[in-house]
């Protein structure tokens, strides 16, 4: 996985879970790989994993079960999106609104590429 | 736990390398260690194996003392020296003469690791490379399961697909009970890997803290302009401006670059023990 330079690693590791989840590959109800297979995947600190599913327990999208694992909510999909939408609409879309501004890009542009990405970048889930 | 209790140590007695030196390191964590050449490093590792002794201060490891080498402690203490050397025989010869010194040894495990490193097999140690040679000691450190593991600038000499493989076999070698002591020059080998670093300096220690609250106190980012900014305690130029280590007077959470919190530890010693309340 390849990280970014900003963002704290703990919380790219959470939306690397929640994309997993929301492309289906985790599905909903499922047992996710443990703390220390997740570290080792990812050549992390297992610390900073379990900071991670910590962190996601408290938001509803994974749950532990004693002994046994770490398992997603049945209602993850939803929960995810939720948090994910408010992060994005706060904080990336004003920049991005900005960018469209200064180089002028009009909305239908905006909207054509849009629809040529999804067809290129997901078409399985067309 | 390892508890470093005012420490001072040199090779000479009129010239200290460090004072009145303190660290405690607790189990399941991995402690990255760094300093400039010369900063002692090796030497204070040396002196927690019990290899060297202290002047003044002592150093406690889980009840005993690493300078008296008793049993007890040394069957659950292993070091992985910068240097090297290992006897001219087989790896099979090697883990049957050495591993009954370490009752959790498991061989099952330290053939997973050399796997893991792409290693082949039924070499003479002394026939493998320097990095290969450095590769069958990381896999039998690891795999020894003692609850201290000191390695020194273990990276050196690894090539490039190794220091991937050594970041997960390292990973999953950490559990509750182990306490993992990492020295480096080689931030980027260490990075993600560490969750506490030490950093040493002019005979002192200048940071002993966890990521975490690390990146609380700092943050670590892009500004467009950093002069006459009276946070930024490092910065250096960059394409989108100047990348800076600044106090963290707005709560945001960033991502610690070791290089970077480095730098500024050696820029602004003092500021950096003020923000972190170190006397």
């Amino acid at each position: 996985m390849e990280f970014k330079d900003k963002q704290s690693i703990y919380l790219q590791i959470a939306d690397y879970i929640c994309e997993q989840l929301l492309l289906g590959k985790w599905p909903p109800g499922d047992r996710i790989p443990s703390v220390r297979d997740l570290a080792g995947t990812l050549e992390v600190n297992p610390n900073t994993v379990m900071r991670t599913y910590e962190y996601l327990q408290g938001k509803n999208i994974i749950f532990n079960k004693r002994g046994v694992g770490y398992f997603t909510d049945e209602q993850a999909t939803s929960r995810i999106r939720e948090y994910r939408k408010e992060r994005f609409l706060d904080s990336e879309l004003p920049e991005f609104f900005r960018t469209l501004y200064l180089l002028d890009i009009s909305i239908e542009e905006l909207q054509r590429r849009y629809k040529t990405f999804i067809e290129t970048a997901y078409p399985a889930t067309l | 736990m390892i508890h470093v209790d005012g420490v001072s140590f040199g090779y000479s007695s009129n010239k200290l390398l460090f004072e009145n030196l303190s660290l405690k390191l607790h189990p399941g964590n991995i402690y990255g260690l760094l300093g400039k050449n010369g900063a002692g490093k090796s030497s204070l590792l040396r002196n927690i194996a019990g290899l060297l002794y202290p002047i003044a201060g002592r150093i406690e490891i889980d009840g005993c003392e690493p300078r008296k080498r008793q049993p007890s402690f040394l069957q659950d203490f292993f070091l992985i020296p910068e240097e090297i050397h290992l006897p001219s025989v087989t790896v099979e010869k090697y883990i049957e003469t050495l591993s009954p010194f370490y009752p959790n040894f498991d061989e099952s495990q330290f053939r997973k690791y050399l796997r893991e490193f792409d290693m082949p097999e039924g070499n003479k140690i002394t026939d493998l490379s320097y990095g290969q040679k450095k590769k069958v000691l990381i896999s039998f450190g690891l795999a020894t399961n003692t609850k201290h593991l000191i390695m020194d600038e273990p990276t050196n000499g690894l090539d490039i697909p190794s220091k991937s493989q050594f970041r997960k076999v390292v990973s999953s070698a950490l559990d509750p009970h182990r306490i993992i002591l990492i020295s480096t020059h080689q931030v980027r080998d260490l990075d993600n890997l560490i969750d506490s670093i030490i950093i040493l300096d002019d005979s002192k220690i200048l940071v002993h803290h966890s990521l975490d609250e690390i990146s609380e106190k700092l943050r670590f980012t892009t500004l467009v302009t950093a002069e006459d900014d009276n946070r930024v305690l490092y910065s250096e130029p960059s394409l989108k401006g100047y990348t800076v280590v600044m106090e963290n007077w707005e709560q945001e959470e960033s991502r610690v670059d070791l290089e970077r919190l480095f730098n500024a530890v050696m820029n602004n010693p003092a500021r950096i023990r003020k923000i972190f309340h170190r006397p």
